[in-house]
Parts: C-alpha cells; sequence; structure tokens
C-alpha cells in the first residue's frame, strides 16, 4: 500500500543525505520526495510517499525516526489528510486541439501559465491520480514535457507535526 | 575564559570528556591536532602501524569498559582505513568516536590531495557524524559525539575537521559543555512498566520458557541483572556469540551459545520453547536459522532499547523498549514483590527434558582423535585450564571464532570480544591490544587463525613500542577452515583459494619484531607450552600451535531449516 510520510527535519547540511541514503540501504523505496524549510528556519519539512507491506512501513518508520536529524515524523495515511502535488505540462496546442486541451484543463481546474501559437504550459495541482487522470484525459501523445512537485500533505483537524 | 586553537580544542575536549588514550596515525590534514598533542601529557596517543588497527583498538577498549575508544585518522586514505573498523563497531554497537581530518575547508570538492568525502563514505556505518564548519563549535561537537555513542544503542559517530579549523594561529575561548541535549534525540530511559508486568507473568506460566541474550546485555551493563533473573527463575538461559558472559557460562542453567554453530541443547531448547524472553538480541540470521520455521510455538518477549531492532524479522508479542538494565531490574522486583516463579514442577518437567537432550553434560562434544594431532577444540580447553577461564579473549573470524566460543566458558561479562555482525578477519590482534593497554596486568589471548593474523599483523611492532603482552593463540591448520568447511560441505571438496600457501616463519617473523615466538605441534606438549607462554606476563608470545586441518566445527545448523535442524558431525544429522 501507497504511504505518506511527514517527517521534520534538523534543516542541517547532510540530512537529507541520511534520509536518502537510508531508504536505499535498507532496499526500501521511494516514489516522491519533496522538501524545504519550514517557518522555523531550522526546521525542513520532507514528505515522502513510498509502497510496501504494513511491516516494511513500520520498521521505515521506525528506522527513520533513529535517524539524529529527525525531530519528528508522521504517517499521514493512517488518518484523514490533505495531499496535493503540483504539475507543470507542456502540451501541443495546434488546430482543433488547442480549443480541446483548454477544455480539458478548466474541467480539471489547471490553469494556463504560459502559451505559444504551438504549445499551452498548464499548471495543475491535485491529488497524484488528478494529475494522472489529467494527463490520461489530454492524450499522452500529446504531452511534451512533463515536471512534478511530488506529494506534499497534511493532516484534517486540529492535528500538527510540529515541535 | 581560556584562548585555544581549534587543534588544541580537539584535544582538550578529549582531555575533559576523560579520555586517556587515543588510537592513531598522524598526515597532512591533521598535523596541527598532532602538534597540540605533543604539547599535553593528559591524553596518551598510540600510534598503530595501520589505521583499520586503530578503529579495532578502540573498539576492543570499548567492549573490554563499556567506554567509547578514540580514533585519530588523516583525511584520505587515513580515514578510507578506518571504514572496516568502523562498520565491525557499527554491527555490533560499539561506542566509539572517529576524528579524522580534511583538506581545508576551501579545498572541499576540488579533489585535492588526501581529499575524500569522509562523511558521505561512512555514511551507512555510522550512527550519527558531523563536520567541523567553526573551531567554536569543537566542543560541543566532540560532547554530542560521546552523548550519541555511548547513549541509547551504541554506535560509532564520525567527526570529519577541515584542516583550516585547527588552525594554530586562531584562538576562541574555549569551554567544555557539561551536558548537551539534541531535541531530536530522546532515547528511552526505561521500559514500560505494565508490559514489563505482562511479560513476567508470560514468562513463569510458560511450560518450557528459555531466555535468550545477546550483547544488549554485555554492553548494556546488564549481566548482573540477567543472571539474578535468571537465577531467581530458574530457567534455562542461551547467550548469543555477543553475549557470552552475560550470564556464567559454567553455570548449569547455561545451556550454551545458540545458533548456526549453537549447542545442540541451547537450539533443541529454543525450538520446543512456547516463550522466549529474548534479551538485548535481534534475532540475527546466524541465530535463527530463517524466519519460517523459528520457534513455532513461542510466544515471543522482546526487550530491546532499539526500537527498530523489534519486529524487525521476529515478531515480537510483547515488545519492551528500553535499556536492558533497567527493564530486568524491574523485572526483579516485580518477581520478588509478587513471589512470581515458575511452578516447581512444570519447571522441573522442563529441566528433565532439557538434561536428556544434554547427555553427558558436555554441551559440545567432539571427537578426541587418536592423540596424534592437537585438536583445535582441545587448545581452547587448555586455553581455559591455563587461564583458570579469567582471560580476556579477542578472536579473529572464522573456525578458530566459533571453537573460542564454544570451549572456553565466559563467567563474566566484557571478557569474550569478536566481531560477531561483520565477522572482520583481522579485528583480534588490535582489539587485543586495546585491553591490554588499559589492563596491562591481565592475560589478555588472541584466538586466531594463521589467515586472520596476516591481516592485521604488523600490529606486532606496535605491540614491540608500548609493551603489550598479548598471547596470540594461532590455530594454525593452513587454510581458511571455515572456508574450506562450506567447500567440504556444499562444494565436494573443491578447495578454491581456502588454503594458505607460502605461510612465513611465525616464529621467525615474531622473533624480527622482538617478541617471543612458540611452535606447538605436539598433543603432549601442549599445556605446558601455554602455561609457559603465559608465565611471560611481560612478554607477547606468538604461539603457532598445529591443530588438525581436517576438523570441521560442530553442530551446524541446516540452512533452510528450523533451530533444530543441525550437522552434529561430518556423518551424522538431527
Amino acid at each position: 500500500m501507497r504511504h505518506i510520510i511527514s517527517v521534520l527535519l534538523e534543516n542541517e547540511p547532510g540530512a537529507l543525505s541520511r534520509v536518502v541514503g537510508l531508504f536505499s540501504q535498507r532496499n526500501y523505496n521511494i516514489e516522491t520526495l519533496t522538501v524545504a524549510a519550514t517557518e522555523d528556519p531550522t526546521l525542513s519539512r520532507l514528505t515522502l510517499t513510498t509502497i510496501g507491506q504494513e511491516d516494511v512501513i513500520e520498521q521505515i518508520t521506525k528506522n527513520l525516526n533513529k535517524l539524529i536529524e529527525v525531530v519528528k515524523l508522521v504517517n499521514l495515511s493512517e488518518g484523514a489528510h490533505i495531499e496535493r502535488e503540483l504539475m507543470l505540462v507542456k502540451i501541443k496546442a495546434t488546430g482543433a486541439q488547442r480549443a480541446e486541451v483548454k477544455r480539458t484543463t478548466d474541467i480539471f481546474r489547471g490553469q494556463i501559465v504560459d502559451v505559444t501559437s504551438s504549445v499551452y504550459t498548464v499548471q495543475l495541482t491535485g491529488t497524484s491520480d488528478k494529475l494522472d487522470s489529467f494527463i490520461e484525459a489530454v492524450g499522452p501523445a500529446t504531452v511534451l514535457e512533463v515536471v512534478r512537485t511530488g506529494v506534499s500533505g497534511i493532516a484534517r483537524g486540529d492535528k500538527v507535526l510540529s515541535i | 575564559m581560556e584562548l585555544l586553537s581549534g587543534a588544541e580544542m580537539v584535544v582538550r575536549s578529549l582531555r575533559d570528556e576523560g579520555v586517556k588514550f587515543i588510537y592513531g596515525y598522524p598526515g597532512g590534514a591533521l598535523l596541527h591536532v598532532y602538534d597540540a598533542i605533543f604539547r599535553q601529557d593528559d591524553v596518551t596517543h598510540v600510534l598503530v602501524r595501520h589505521e583499520q588497527a586503530a578503529a579495532h583498538m578502540a573498539d576492543g577498549y570499548a567492549r573490554a569498559t563499556g567506554k567509547p575508544g578514540v580514533v585519530l585518522v588523516t583525511s584520505g586514505p587515513g580515514a578510507t582505513n578506518t571504514i572496516t573498523g568502523i562498520a565491525t563497531a557499527y554491527m555490533d554497537s560499539i561506542p566509539m568516536v572517529v576524528i579524522s581530518g580534511q583538506v581545508a575547508s576551501h579545498m572541499v570538492g576540488t579533489d585535492a590531495f588526501q581529499e575524500t568525502d569522509m562523511v558521505g563514505i561512512s555514511r551507512p556505518i555510522v550512527k550519527h557524524s558531523f563536520i567541523v564548519k567553526d573551531p567554536r563549535e569543537i566542543p560541543e561537537i566532540v560532547k554530542k559525539a560521546f552523548y550519541l555513542a555511548q547513549t541509547g544503542r551504541p554506535g560509532p559517530v564520525v567527526i570529519d575537521i577541515p584542516k583550516d579549523m585547527t588552525n594554530p594561529a586562531e584562538k576562541f575561548e574555549y569551554s567544555y559543555p557539561k551536558k548537551v541535549k539534541l531535541r531530536s534525540y530522546n532515547p528511552a530511559v526505561r521500559g514500560h512498566s505494565g508490559q514489563i508486568r505482562k511479560a513476567l507473568e508470560l514468562l513463569v506460566e510458560a511450560r518450557r520458557p528459555i531466555i535468550y541474550s545477546g550483547g544488549g546485555v554485555i554492553m548494556g551493563g546488564a549481566a548482573k541483572q540477567l543472571t539474578e533473573l535468571g537465577k531467581e527463575l530458574g530457567v534455562p538461559v542461551t547467550n548469543t556469540l555477543m553475549g557470552l558472559g552475560g550470564f556464567p557460562g559454567t553455570d548449569r542453567q547455561f545451556v550454551g551459545m545458540l545458533g548456526m554453530h549453537g549447542s545442540y541443547t541451547a537450539n533443541v531448547a529454543m525450538h520446543h520453547a512456547d516463550v522466549v524472553m529474548c534479551v538485548g538480541a535481534r534475532f540475527d540470521d546466524r541465530v535463527i536459522n530463517g524466519a519460517t520455521k523459528f520457534c513455532p510455538n513461542a510466544r515471543i518477549i522482546h526487550i530491546d532499547i532499539d526500537p527498530a531492532s523489534i519486529s524487525k524479522t521476529i515478531k515480537a508479542d510483547i515488545p519492551i523498549v528500553g535499556p536492558v538494565d533497567s527493564v530486568l531490574t524491574e523485572m526483579l522486583a516485580i518477581a520478588r514483590e509478587h513471589k512470581l516463579r515458575p511452578n516447581a514442577d512444570v519447571l522441573a518437567a522442563w529441566w528433565k527434558q532439557i538434561d536428556e537432550w544434554r547427555g553427558d553434560g558436555k554441551l559440545f562434544p567432539y571427537d578426541q582423535g587418536d592423540g596424534s594431532i592437537i585438536k583445535p577444540q582441545r587448545v581452547i580447553e587448555t586455553l581455559w585450564e591455563v587461564t583458570k577461564g579469567d582471560a580476556y579473549v579477542t578472536s579473529d573470524v572464522g573456525q578458530h571464532q566459533m571453537f573460542a566460543a564454544q570451549y572456553y566458558p565466559f563467567d563474566k561479562p566484557n571478557r569474550w570480544v569478536n566481531s560477531g555482525g561483520l565477522g572482520t578477519m583481522g579485528f583480534g590482534l588490535p582489539a587485543a591490544m586495546g585491553i591490554q593497554l588499559h589492563h596491562p596486568d591481565a592475560a589478555v589471548a588472541c584466538v586466531t587463525g594463521e589467515g586472520s593474523i596476516q591481516m592485521n599483523i604488523q600490529e606486532l611492532s606496535t605491540c614491540l613500542q608500548y609493551d603489550l603482552p598479548v598471547k596470540i593463540i594461532t590455530l594454525n591448520n593452513q587454510a581458511l577452515g571455515m572456508v574450506r568447511q562450506w567447500q567440504d560441505m556444499q562444494y565436494n571438496s573443491r578447495y578454491s583459494h581456502s588454503y594458505m600457501e607460502s605461510l612465513p616463519d611465525f616464529i621467525k617473523l615474531t622473533e624480527s619484531y622482538g617478541h617471543v615466538g612458540m611452535r606447538v605441534e605436539k598433543p603432549e606438549d601442549l599445556k605446558s607450552a601455554m602455561e609457559e607462554a603465559f608465565a611471560q606476563t611481560k612478554r607477547l608470545v606468538f604461539m603457532d600451535i598445529r591443530v588438525d586441518n581436517t576438523e570441521h566445527v560442530y553442530p551446524m545448523q541446516i540452512a533452510g531449516g528450523s533451530m533444530r535442524d543441525m550437522w552434529l558431525s561430518k556423518t551424522e544429522r538431527t
């Protein structure tokens, strides 16, 4: 099953490489990874998605917790949460296709953020599934380039991950 | 406040941490620090002949004393040469602080002379690592390194120091912190009382209970508590290779080491147990012989300081995360207060069964042969007799290591020092040196083979320089015995690269290093020769003992089987 693990990490050089190293060292997989400093500049927030059986996920969270720079973590998939991913995608937009791409973008509540005579650049935010569906809908053949940020997530309700 | 350079701060911080000895080798990136060492007398530096040995010396010291060993090496090859030693310590959870020099900050990343990314290379095999970015950080980083190395699950910590951080011309105010705290690091300080009580109840209600303890009991300083609890409850106890000495090896309740080369009694008792209490051990693959068939009827209690060890390979029914000493103390207190003890009749029936498995009482029976050739097992038994079971014994890796573990029962913790997790040949001699340096009057024996000893034999020179009268007990079968054993059993005796041609004359070699060499070839000479060796308390003695080169280590668990599936000799199996 796919899990979203959210980590508060000391914002120090080398901390990220320990997280990434742990995954390759112990043969865990990382599907997506995003990281940036938080409102507290001494902390980074790292979100990763991984796929594994329950026992593997348990080991992943335990071993992440063992890293000295990991301050706190939560497996967001264990509770109600919001997940978002941002995608920028360049799409061939000529002839009749041009209007079709625009319509599809509107349906998915995306925005066209750059335009040339033959190309639209679309920005789209949502769950990973929604981004997949968009590419499916416009047709992979018309897609020229895709950039995705990977998943960010946050728990619903009052629960916060902070120190 | 005193003004010190970064180099002086390194040495002063070590002194203020209570460090007496450091082991190392100088080089360009560290010369400022070596100069600071020269100008003080509080911390003694021991010059090894290869940096790997420095790490093993620090490791041997740590295993015998429970305190972190300290290594000092230069950048590049100095640092990389310690990697095997760091990995050895990491696998066995040994506290160690490794200080490596680095090229100057502005040169980092330019492929400078003797530059290597030490923090990167060592990352998977350290508990943590630091790079010094400002000389003023040095005292705090050193304090943190020692704190991390020895608390929680211990392990090696690397401090990488670029040369410009130690510039003698730049001085800063120095004070050594009394305490450090890391908001992201909070090892458990006690176990969960409810879980401890539940575990004890499960254990005393069991029909066939067994305690299986490991290196955590040794490094966690819990041998006394384990022994008291074991005695209070009267249940059988087995130790892992790393845990020997955690419970007295000559006690009747001790059923021997368990695992791949564990005793028949221990392995069969484990297989039939209905409750297994694992204390400071990690269900290693060399212990459990495969997770699927392991202890089919047992409920598992697992006590460990590291939550990641729990339910990693074997699912725990009652997990307890905490320091083993405090958990066992609490368990013992509950047992005494509430008079929780196994039912006497049930326990007696279990012991009757165990004694049947134990047979004549010898945990590791072997064929004594016709007396024409020295049996390696007999060498270890003789070592035990001559040292009255009270020596510090280190080993290298292979058949001799297993024979030492089987035939030298340890009654005290921290006496048996070997590379259990990584299985590092070349570990034994430097580890013995680290122990001997701190216990100059103790009998310290390095049990080794003619293969392993050659992996760090250059340290005979260090032994001369620092008067380290280690006794090197070489079981010389002129072959890589354990490799050959596997080749006998699985490769139809095709001895691919498992024998040692062109062995040196170890006697002459030892003598050229200024020590005493002895060769023993006849069984009748063994004991007197060994007595003579240990009588030379001020000299290093290298005993080249020619042993039966056809001997195998038994029992040996059969891969893919359960705990009780073992070869008992070349022809018998369970």
